[in-house]
Order: C-alpha cells, then structure tokens, then sequence
C-alpha cells in the first residue's frame, strides 16, 4: 500500500473514532464546542505522532532486544504519560501561545486511548518508523476530523428540542452512529 | 452494611458504562459478541479489584504528587499479568480482543476509581468497590454484546437464534450500531429513572436522575433559581 493509500485511509477508512472506537471519551465529552475540538484535535495530533515516534524506537532498540517485548504495555503506557508530561513543559517554556492555546487538554491525553492505540497498531501491523509516524499523524488528523464534524452539529443541536431522554449523551451516540454509518460508504475507496 | 452500600452502587446507580460514562472505548468497539463482552468484562474486573484493592493499600505511602503515576504503574502492571494469563489459558478470546487488551490500562474507569475512591478509603471498601463496579462493568458489555449479536447475527454466546429465513442487520455488528445501540440504551435508562424518580417524588428533569447535587449550573437553570 502507498503512502498516500494508507494516509487516506487512516483518515477516512479506517477512522480512529469512527470506526476502530478507539478516543471515545474526549470524542463525546470535548466535542461541546468548535474551538475546543480544535485544541483537543491539534493536541492529539502533536502527541500521537510524538508517541508513535518514541514508543516505535523503544520497541526497536530496548524491547526486542533485551528480548522483553512482553512489557510493551507498561513501557508503552510509561513513555506515553512521561511523554505527555515532557511535552507540557517544554511547550510552557518554549511556546506559551500554542501552551495556553492546549491548555488543559494536554494531560488528558494520557489516558486517551486513541494515543496508545495508534502506537500499538503500528507495532501489530510492522509498520517501518516513516510509516508508522505517518499513520500516527492521519490518525491524529482523522480523529480531528470526527470531533470536529460532531462539536458543528452538537452546536446547532443546542437550539433544537431533543425528547427529554434523549438529550445530551444519548443523542450525541446516536448522531456518532449515523456519522459512522456514513464513513462506511469511504470503505469502497482504498 | 457499608461494605454491601458500596458494592450495590456499581449495579444500578453508578453502573460504570451507562450511569457514569467511564470507559467507553472497549465498550463499543469489542461488544460485537456476548462472548467477547463478557471475557472483556471478567478481565476489567481483576484488573479492577486488583487495582482498587493495592491502591488502597499503598494510599498512605505515596506522595500527593505523583499519585496518578503510580496508579498508571499499578494498572499497567495488572495489565501485562491479565495479557499473560489470556495468551496461556484464552487465546482465542486475547485475539479477538485484538489492541483492547492493552488498552485496558487507559480505560479511564480503573484510574477513575483509584482517583475517586480507592485513595481515599480502607481496603475492604475499596475491593466491595472493586468488585460492585467490575461485575456492573461485566454485566452491562454483556448486555450490550447479547443485543448487538442478537440483531447483528441472530445468535447469542454463538448459538443461532432464528432460522435460516433472518436476514441480519449487519450493521448493528459494525461500529455504528455500537454507538447507535449505546444511545438508545441510555435514553432508556434515562426514562427509567424518570419514572422512578418520579414515584419517589424526587425533582424531576435533569438528565441523570440525581437532582441538583451533581450539576451546579445552577445559575442558568430555572430549577435550581428556584431553589437557591
């Protein structure tokens, strides 16, 4: 598969959110409003592609090795929050607009799991490093894509009448499910 | 007596999936089968009661700091020895369960619970904790794998349903029918606990059943104006 097949297919077919389930959390809860969908988004992608990089180089020079790849959970996870931590730092010294711009959306990525599953896929599929830091990076901009498209209508959503049971996070899964039924129509294209 | 309080809220009142929205991510993505829910849910389970009950134990000794850490460790480490245990006693299932194994350690009900409950209190409330949230997290995949299989491939545990005439509705087995399935389920328990409420003549309206304590939009709802 090309480069570009596998870019577009990360985005579109095989979306992160849409349809691997992987992100859900962030997905539902940070999906409230444009402008926070856009930090969450640009936050994962910045930290997948970073993760993907450095977990990939871990499993290559420490893991296979040292003949411990058992370990990959707790190292990859390790790496990861460690990661993430490092990242906040660096861009709170370095880069204040794009820090403040993140802001609270940077430690939660920890524990998103689209993070941790786009390192693992690209160790179960074998990506190389080039690979695999792209795939990381469709990932992340797939994972925008969705949260994006469901902060736009959870907006317009607001001014409508929703059945009482159904309004808030019934609702937004519902809409989740039609918008995933409709990135199933890409299946067709790669 | 408390030790069967905090175990029960796992059941109903603060069944992880539905009530308390932890955890979403196996919940959809692995439910195509009763049978996979239900091995998903027993791995959770020990990793939580696990968890739960060593972080409880270690609660004194770590530092405020750092505590977030430590219980990713805990649960990574619970992780490892669950995949282990799956690849020697259930590797059909370790399979199907693909990535979602490891992952259960950024499953955010296990930090969920060491964050909210185990830090804070004795072991045998933690495991009673443990134990009511696992086996609430087991029964609602459970659930939810019956009745996407049920629609998805006219079976349940693998077992056909209906004869050769159903025609399955391929898509309940497919990512969407997960979130439109979780949906629909939600807006029922909804319902449910309107209608209990209801008969308890609690306050009715917001959305969890919970009455105000939980929201503190407090001042751009008219309830809560009303109230204050």
């Amino acid at each position: 598969m090309g480069i570009f097949e596998l870019f577009i297919s990360a985005i579109f077919v095989n979306n992160i959110v849409l349809a691997q389930n992987l992100g859900n959390c962030p997905y539902i809860g940070c999906s409230k409003e444009k402008g926070v969908a856009l930090g969450m988004g640009g936050a994962v992608i910045f930290v997948i592609v970073l993760a993907t990089i450095f977990t990939w180089l871990a499993q290559k020079y420490i893991l296979v090795p040292l003949n411990v790849v058992y370990l990959q959970t707790l190292i990859f996870i390790l790496i990861i929050a460690s990661l993430v931590q490092f990242v906040e730092m660096f861009l709170k010294k370095a880069v204040p607009p794009l820090y403040s711009a993140l802001g609270i959306f940077l430690p939660l990525i920890t524990t998103n799991c689209a993070v941790m599953g786009a390192t693992l896929v690209v160790q179960r599929e074998q990506y190389d490093l080039l690979t695999g830091s792209l795939y990381a990076c469709a990932s992340g901009v797939g994972f925008l894509l969705a949260l994006l498209l469901m902060a736009g209508i959870r907006e317009r959503l607001e001014t409508l009448r929703v059945p009482k049971a159904m309004a808030g996070t019934p609702i937004s899964l519902v809409m989740a499910g039609i918008m995933a039924l409709a990135f199933m129509a890409f299946k067709g294209m790669v | 007596m408390s030790f069967y309080k905090e175990f029960t809220k796992g059941l109903w009142n603060e069944l992880p999936p539905f009530r308390l929205l932890l955890g979403l991510c196996p919940v959809l993505a692995i439910t195509k089968t009763a049978q996979n829910g239900l091995g998903m849910g027993l791995a959770v389970l020990f990793v939580l009661v696990l968890s739960n009950m060593i972080v409880s134990l270690v609660r004194g000794i770590i530092p405020k700091k750092v505590r977030i850490a430590c219980f990713i460790i805990i649960a990574a480490t619970l992780v490892v020895a669950v995949e282990l245990l799956m690849q020697a006693y259930a590797y059909p299932l370790y399979q199907q369960l693909g990535i979602f194994v490891p992952l259960i350690v950024v499953n955010c009900i296990i930090l969920g619970r060491a964050e909210a409950f185990a830090a804070k209190n004795p072991v045998n409330l933690a495991i009673a904790d443990g134990l009511g949230m696992g086996i609430g997290f087991t029964l609602s995949l459970t659930f939810l794998g019956s009745v996407r299989e049920i629609l998805g491939a006219g079976s349940i545990f693998g077992v056909k349903l209906f004869g050769e005439s159903f025609e399955p509705f391929t898509m309940m087995v497919e990512a969407p029918g997960a979130f439109i399935c979780l949906g629909v389920i939600l807006a029922f328990m909804n319902h449910l606990s309107k209608i209990q409420n209801r008969k308890r003549g609690l306050i009715i309206g917001d959305k969890l059943g919970q009455g105000c304590t939980v929201c503190g939009g407090c001042t751009a709802c008219s309830r809560g104006k009303a109230s204050a």
